[in-house]
């Protein structure tokens, strides 16, 4: 085993904990944005696909490195708009308290 | 990877995980995206200044259109159909992560064989996971949007096929292990990760997307993680790893909710199950109420839970919903919603929905903040729920439905339900909450009753 496969090992372990912790904290309420919200972090594969494009490393690796940045892309860009349409949509109540407007029945 | 891009990305990480801690509340939720956002795009510009890049071509053309259509499709989708443009977004981060890891075997060119063999195992599960989770959403999203038959597909030896598939894909890839200059053993990978994708999905039923979903984001994590194994690239492993276990995490949820086990998911037949079951043919006969019978409980009431089901989105009628409930708001009564984990398409769908129709969010109770309130609650408003309102949950053993946790809308003192008809929900189950004494069952479409409600109510 590599030294790198070792420490990536001890990084995937770490990020699962820091994961469940900070996920179990999300509350129902908002676990679709969370879902889309996610979903767009993991379009970090970006990344990896920006480099393939770019290094020109023969035909097929730019195409296939191009045709991963546009779907990456697309998850990203995507991802983060959709997730910002709909948290901008959960409003605080803005109407007096019902018990300040109760009949006296 | 220079030691500024290497400090580059542990900000970006640093800032993805303080944008998901921020969606702990609806409050600082928006700005956590926008963390989320700015970290991304710290990621996005260190990589370009990366020196290994030498054309920009292909990368502006891939952002343009990529941008464009991401664009588009976030600014079009509608609030209902969030469960296949989640799906699909699922999809496109595993296709990608599949596409740089075979990108980076043509990298690595004549090398090949100088690579170490975990290197070589990365590369082999990165194509796995990648193409599962591509095919996958991209199976399940068919089935949301109603392109593909929604109900389970099934044949015999089912899980053999699916377990003797996976089993080929991890002989292959320790093959290819062996002997990484023969290409076509990774398009082998390719293509049976891809027949995977399809026939571990098909058998899940329509009413079970919410937990392939969950499943499925969770898969495009875990291929994201594994591509960053492969370019030993820690952004890439914390970030995906983080959505990994978000997806975990709601699967289960999802599961609980519903009733099944996790391994039952993810070993072929969710859904399955109750096929075929018939419900009681015996006659029992509900008393119909009208519009006008229902305006007249609720206006008298002091207290009012409504329960929304998918029936809901279905008719539409989210907004009449919303108008109905402000206007006996104005009246003094006081309205809550009792929301339950598996109500909509996917994990927090009906508060997406009801928040477009303007509902506050404080309004918006999960299952477990207001079980305990239904007993002193004047009305329960059931609209277009069946399964999670079903009291079989708790009483009848043989019911594929017992151990479900449900609202306990038969503790109100009235309940009043809105349906089309009394046809049983996704589970087969017919609901005896239906027959009690105390249900005023209102028949027809969601939108038209709750606008003649409306209509008494104004009068």
């Amino acid at each position: 085993m590599t030294d790198a496969l070792v420490f990536s090992i001890y990084v995937f372990i770490l990020a699962t904990f820091v994961g469940i912790e900070v996920i179990s904290k999300v509350p129902p309420l908002l676990h679709t944005p969370l879902m889309s919200g996610s979903n767009a972090i993991s379009g970090i594969t970006l990344v990896g696909s920006l480099i393939a494009a770019g290094e020109g490393h023969g035909e097929l690796s730019v195409y296939l490195g191009m045709a991963a940045v546009i779907l990456a892309t697309i998850n990203v860009v995507g991802g983060f708009l959709v997730t910002d349409r709909m948290l901008e949509m959960f409003k605080q109540d803005k109407s007096p308290k019902p018990e300040e407007t109760r009949r006296g029945n | 990877m220079s030691l500024f891009a290497a400090f580059a990305y542990l900000l970006s990480s640093a800032l993805f995980i303080l944008g998901l801690k921020l969606l702990s509340s609806p409050k600082t939720a928006r700005r956590g995206n926008l963390y989320g956002a700015i970290g991304m795009l710290i990621a996005i510009v260190v990589t370009l200044g990366d020196k290994n890049i030498i054309d920009y071509t292909y990368i502006i053309i891939g952002l343009l259109v990529g941008s464009a259509i991401g664009t588009i499709l976030a600014r079009k989708v509608q609030m209902t159909a969030m469960p296949q443009m989640v799906g699909v977004l699922n999809g496109f981060g595993g296709g990608a992560s599949a596409l740089v890891a075979y990108a980076e075997y043509g990298r690595m060119g004549s090398q090949t064989a100088g690579n170490a063999p975990d290197v070589l195992v990365m590369l082999g599960l990165s194509l796995l996971i990648g193409v599962v989770t591509f095919v996958g959403s991209m199976v399940a999203a068919a089935k949301l949007h109603g392109v593909m038959r929604g109900a389970p597909i099934l044949y015999s030896f089912q899980k053999q096929s699916n377990a003797a598939i996976l089993f080929a894909i991890v002989a292959l890839i320790a093959l290819f292990t062996i002997n990484p200059a023969q290409w076509y053993l990774l398009i082998a990978i390719i293509g049976l990760s891809a027949i995977l994708g399809v026939t571990s999905v098909i058998p899940i039923g329509g009413a079970d997307m919410p937990v392939v979903i969950s499943l499925m984001n969770s898969y495009s994590g875990l291929a994201a993680a594994a591509t960053g194994f492969l370019l030993s690239n820690n952004v890439l492993i914390i970030s995906g790893t983080l959505v990994g276990t978000s997806g975990i995490i709601l699967t289960n949820i999802m599961c609980k909710a519903m009733n099944r086990s996790l391994a039952n998911v993810l070993f072929a037949g969710v859904g399955a199950d109750y096929e075929g079951q018939t419900t009681t043919t015996e006659q029992r006969t509900v008393i119909r109420y009208t519009a006008d019978d229902a305006a007249f409980m609720l206006e008298n009431a002091q207290s009012v839970i409504i329960v929304p089901g998918y029936g809901l989105a279905v008719a539409q009628a989210q907004h009449v919903l919303q108008e109905m409930a402000s206007i006996l708001v104005g009246k003094g009564v006081s309205v809550r919603y009792a929301i339950h984990p598996v109500a909509g398409r996917m994990p927090g769908h009906m508060n997406v929905l009801l928040a477009e129709a303007n509902v506050p969010y404080e309004l918006l109770l999960e299952m477990d903040q207001i079980n305990d309130d239904f007993q002193s609650t004047d009305v329960a408003l059931v609209i277009g729920a069946n399964d999670v309102v079903n009291p079989a949950a708790r009483t009848k053993k043989e019911s594929p439905l017992y151990g479900m946790p449900i609202l306990n809308v038969d503790q109100a003192r009235t309940t009043l339900v809105c349906k089309r008809s009394l046809n049983p929900g996704f589970a087969g189950e017919d609901n005896d909450l239906f027959y009690d004494k105390k249900t005023m069952m209102v028949f027809g479409d969601a939108k038209a009753t709750i606008t003649g409600i409306i209509q008494v109510l104004k009068k």
